[in-house]
């Protein structure tokens, strides 16, 4: 069981590193900057998993945690003030100061629930969007809807991720070293995100979702606990951020609109609340399936009719939306829901059985 | 009178108020160590308004509570669980979505530790805490009587075993007193048979408990003490067989015959 197991990593992991090649190969380089890109929105939706799916806190302005990461990084780390940190410092700040942010929205709404709670975080992601569009004066901090150019590549010692090598007779890109940093990346969130589910704290979580004043009742300090979530998912969304700005080599504001949030709430929900596995797959279906049918649209209706009749981009919305209503029609609790877990302490019933005559002490 | 140092909890003219309705005026009482004490009353004379202040969810307009030596004005849920009061709801309020063995290990979230830290490293302490509470959870399921049914979701119990699996979780928070919102509502005749020896049995064990109930036949037969409250006063305190005699309290409750047991 356990070698099965082990042999079934093994056999992910491999197909994880090839990916990029094997992607690079069937559908051309563009596509492989499509997979980093998935894997960006895919830590994005586990950190937004955290607050909505976990703590069941309706976060509509998440995508203004991933702004506050990208432009710290933009700042720190390109030509706008001449600051150049290196990457190792710059993403775990960036980060930090997205947890302060996420406290700071969290602080204010603890006592909103539900449609209220919705309202006040999608002005806050509003918020956070114009302030970067509108603090270029009077003194120029943002540089405005222009954006932030130039910003560095992500590099580690001399090591940059934005360059070509050549190992071994092998060409790998940008793209592909990109892909295996953002891996590492989000392995290391899935990780994390696993490991709280499945713990005091991820109970707690759970919990509030379920009843918030039972929580309370039974001795949970609710305010503690959702701060706690709303700084864990600003956190990944700042680590998320900086490397969308190291990538990109760009940040403007029109990166941060409301519509990304939106995107990422899509790819938890329909995913799977509560489920990493689910809100991975989410994560990977709505950055792939528009970018498949855009480059599809085209190409269908010329063969079909003759010519173009609908611009693919509009017609790529508006089977997006028609895809998020049958999703939801039959399978409202997303593609892949969480299942009840289980746990290695199910396996033995023996256990059970020893303690049949165990009588609760309260003095203990 | 009580000595002081045997009361667990003593209420001192406390009040609350809805707008214009007094749900509470001027209501003392007090619970003895190790007692099982009896709340009754017509439906509204503010029953669950007195758990609600004594548990936080509501703040008290005036008097205040004592509970084990520790004087209390206003004060959070989560603070006066860790003092020691536990409690159930009169509407069930289980983490519906969640394992009955989940809906205990939440319950034993104030008596353990692990933060962030220990949830990512799974150190050895983290981990023998997780056993731990995985066992204590256990030992409750037994102890109330669902051990079966320990992956069910709370939402797919029968109506009796959700309200012993909401009795486990608050014993889980390990209280001085329990404080159990009409827990044989909706239970047949067997079922309050068996409810009423658990109570006994948490009696037995140390733990103090504060009972709500419309079954009369249940808080008479299993309480020391019985308070009445009607329109939000205290009519009347004693023994059961002396308050079931009371004609202000069968004038407000028990209805015109002294027998009045209504099953």
């Amino acid at each position: 069981m356990r070698l099965h197991r082990s042999s079934g990593h093994l056999t992910l992991a491999i197909a994880l590193l090839a990916l990029p090649f094997i992607i690079d190969a069937l559908f051309g380089h563009g596509w492989v900057r499509i997979a980093d890109f998935a894997l960006l929105y895919i830590m994005l939706a586990l950190g937004l998993n955290i607050v909505v799916g976990y703590a069941g806190l309706l976060d509509l302005g998440y995508i203004a945690f991933f702004a506050v990461g990208a432009y710290t990084y933009a700042l720190l780390g390109s030509p706008q003030f001449g600051l150049h940190w290196p990457m190792y410092v710059v993403l775990p700040l960036g980060a930090l100061i997205a947890c302060g942010f996420g406290v700071l929205l969290g602080a204010p709404t603890l006592k909103l629930r539900g449609d209220y709670l919705a309202i006040v975080t999608l002005g806050f992601g509003e918020i956070i969007r114009i302030f970067l569009n509108n603090l270029n004066a009077p003194v120029n901090v943002t540089n405005g809807p222009q954006g932030i150019s130039a910003i560095d590549p992500l590099q580690l010692g001399g090591f940059s991720f934005g360059d070509s090598y050549n190992w071994f007779g092998f060409r790998v890109d940008d793209v592909h070293l990109h892909y295996y940093l953002f891996l590492a990346f989000t392995l290391l969130v899935i990780f994390i995100s696993r490991r709280l589910e499945d713990s005091r704290i991820g109970r707690a979580w759970v919990a509030i979702r379920e009843d918030e004043v039972a929580a309370s009742a039974m001795g949970i300090n609710t305010r503690n606990i959702k701060l706690l979530a709303f700084a864990m998912g600003a956190t990944f969304g700042g680590i998320s951020g900086g490397l969308f700005a190291g990538f990109q080599g760009f940040v403007s504001p029109e990166s941060f609109s409301l519509m990304e949030s939106i995107m990422v709430l899509c790819m938890v929900v329909l995913g799977g609340m509560g489920n990493v596995g689910g809100v991975v797959l989410g994560g990977v279906l709505l950055v792939a399936l528009p970018e498949l049918f855009r480059n599809a649209a085209g190409p269908v209706q010329q063969a079909l009719l003759g010519k173009v009749v609908v611009d693919p981009e509009s017609l790529r919305m508006l089977m997006f939306g028609l895809a998020l209503i049958l999703v939801m029609l039959w399978r409202p609790a997303g593609l892949w829901p969480s299942t009840q877990r289980r746990r290695e302490f199910d396996a033995d019933d023996s256990v059970l059985h020893q303690e049949q005559e165990t009588v609760y002490d309260a003095s203990k | 009178m009580t000595p002081a140092s045997e009361r667990l909890l003593e209420l001192a003219g406390v009040g609350k108020h809805f707008g214009g309705v007094t749900a509470l005026a001027d209501v003392s009482l007090h619970i003895k160590h190790g007692e099982i004490y009896g709340l009754i009353g017509p439906n509204g004379a503010g029953k669950t308004t007195l758990f609600n202040v004594v548990t936080g969810l509501y703040q008290l307009d005036s008097g205040a509570f004592d509970f084990a030596g520790q004087r209390y004005t206003r004060c959070k849920p989560h603070l006066l669980a860790q003092a020691g009061i536990a409690r159930t709801f009169q509407n069930i309020r289980l983490f519906a979505n969640m394992s009955a063995l989940e809906n205990i290990m939440v319950g034993r979230h104030l008596r353990t530790r692990t933060g962030i830290w220990g949830a990512l490293t799974r150190h050895a302490a983290a981990r023998a805490e997780e056993r731990e509470t995985v066992q204590r959870a256990r030992e409750l399921l037994v102890y109330v009587g669902i051990d079966c049914a320990h992956q069910t979701l709370a939402k797919h119990l029968s109506y009796g075993e959700q309200r012993r699996l909401e009795i486990a979780r608050a014993l889980a928070t390990e209280p001085k007193l329990l404080a159990l919102d009409e827990p044989a509502a909706g239970m047949n005749a067997t079922e309050t048979v068996a409810l009423k020896a658990l109570l006994q049995k948490i009696r037995a064990s140390g733990i103090t408990v504060l009972l709500i109930e419309h079954d009369v036949k249940l808080i008479m037969g299993l309480c020391d003490r019985v308070a009445v409250l009607d329109y939000g006063k205290k009519i009347a305190e004693g023994v059961p067989e002396e308050v079931r005699r009371d004609p202000a309290v069968i004038a407000a409750y028990l209805g015109g015959s002294a027998g009045g047991e209504h099953d």
